[in-house]
């Protein structure tokens, strides 16, 4: 069956190629777009390595078609940073509270918090927990993720920057 | 098995999309938020020759609510959406639990109650409370479209009453009732993230201090979520108090009829059937009080 030319909206800007339907999202951004940042885990939507926001929600790209993502605004772990010299709150946060360990979950992590703050800019630690639930870390580092994430609310600047 | 190989298609109306799909028939797989139907064909254990996107199709994202006609949710409407609407939350509140129960803030921001239903797991966790609720399905397909109840919907496990061309379009959930009231308890294995081992939806309508009326519905202890009625019985015309809900907690378990598998022993789920039905009773009959 023959390749579809899918157009797709990544941190602002169009990217178009060419992919078979059956590509998962997760496939298409690391290896058709070269946008590794989004990570590759469990394949099978449960541990949140390759979250990503979608139209401002956030998805597990490895159960989402690429295909099926044409016409949505899709922002990686890339696009959260304003610009070279300056991070995302979130991303600073992270840095400062030390919340990251090997980092492979990290990316996810983060656009879980984004999302998070963007509902709730201040939630209490059981919301940041529940807001985390598809998030996992196998450093098992959670205590510095959840106080990035509260430090990144009390800066007041949790959603989209 | 290799992925499965299939043609895209996403239709713009629904309109388009029943004609796809009376063209396809059987061969076509619908794709809401693709939580359930992307693994399997990954895996390759579906292999339909086309895959159908609701994505685009303006008419199945509605979400309503009126005092009369009560909640209306298009079929393309994530769960997180449902569980954000502040009406939803108004009236619904064991709805948006039931909700908020399943799985992770990500598949609940993909997956819809509509993909949900016609998954048609035993352990869907949006089933028993839109049966407590004598929810109703609208359904479009080849030969014009019809109203089901949802308790006339599932037929097995991973099967249901929809025809090959057919499409659920919306769910509908009548409005609140006086003096009625719902709650929801599930429980899994290992963490809230996983799918439930067991759960149960209740109704309780009071009168004079008095149950006039019991629905209980009972999720992953069947081949579908199966109601309870003897321990409804239990329950008419009866004082909500302990030693009653209790009691109907015990006839609940024993008309579950649950199975060993990877996620918990049949004994363990019927003794949490008992236990978790004492505690939704509890909820809905102070709920109704309230």
């Amino acid at each position: 069956m023959k390749k579809r030319l899918v157009s797709l909206r990544v941190n602002g800007a169009e990217h178009e190629i060419a992919v078979p339907p059956w590509r998962t999202l997760n496939d298409a951004l690391r290896e058709d777009l070269r946008l590794t940042g989004t990570k590759k885990g469990c394949g099978d939507g449960d541990c949140g390595a390759c979250t990503v926001l979608l139209d401002g929600r956030s998805v597990v790209s490895c159960l989402t078609l690429a295909v099926d993502a044409e016409g949505c605004d899709i922002v990686t772990v890339e696009g959260l940073a304003p610009g070279r010299e300056r991070l995302h709150p979130v991303q600073q946060s992270f840095i400062e509270k030390g919340a990251i360990q090997c980092g492979f979950c990290t990316p996810g992590m983060e656009l879980s918090a984004v999302f998070l703050l963007g509902k709730n800019p201040s939630p209490s630690e059981p919301e940041i927990r529940a807001g985390l639930s598809g998030n996992l870390c196998r450093c098992t580092g959670y205590a510095k993720i959840v106080e990035a994430i509260r430090d990144a609310a009390a800066r007041g600047t949790g959603g989209r920057s | 098995m290799p992925a499965a190989r299939f043609e895209f298609l996403s239709p713009r109306s629904l309109a388009e999309t029943l004609e796809i799909l009376s063209r396809y028939g059987d061969r076509a797989r619908v794709l809401a938020g693709g939580t359930d139907l992307v693994p399997k064909l990954l895996r390759g254990t579906l292999r339909p020759e086309a895959v159908v996107s609701l994505r685009h199709v303006e008419e199945l994202r509605g979400l309503t609510f009126d005092p009369d006609r009560g909640l209306s949710i298009g079929a393309a409407v994530r769960h997180a959406e449902v569980m954000e609407h502040p009406d939803v939350r108004a009236h619904y509140p064991a709805l948006v639990h039931a909700l908020s129960q399943l799985a992770t803030v990500q598949v609940r921001n993909m997956g819809t109650i509509a993909g949900n239903l016609c998954n048609a797991s035993p352990c869907a966790d949006s089933a028993p409370i839109l049966l407590a609720r004598e929810a109703r399905l609208e359904i479009g397909g080849p030969a014009g479209s019809r109203s089901l109840p949802l308790s006339e919907f599932f037929l097995g496990p991973g099967r249901t009453s929809l025809a090959a061309g057919e499409l659920l379009t919306a769910i509908r959930v009548p409005p609140p009732a006086p003096r009625a009231a719902f709650a929801f308890r599930s429980i899994s294995g290992r963490s809230r993230v996983d799918m439930s081992a067991a759960s149960v939806a209740a109704m309780v309508r009071l009168e004079d201090g008095r149950i006039a009326g019991a629905r209980i519905f009972l999720g992953a202890v069947g081949p579908t979520a199966l109601r309870a009625p003897r321990a409804e019985e239990v329950l008419r015309g009866g004082v909500p108090d302990d030693a009653l809900l209790a009691q109907a907690g015990e006839a609940a378990a024993a008309e579950s009829k649950p199975i060993s598998d990877v996620r918990a022993t049949a004994a363990w789920r019927r003794r949490m059937v008992s236990v978790l039905a004492r505690r939704a009773l509890a909820e809905a009959a102070e709920r109704a009080r309230a």
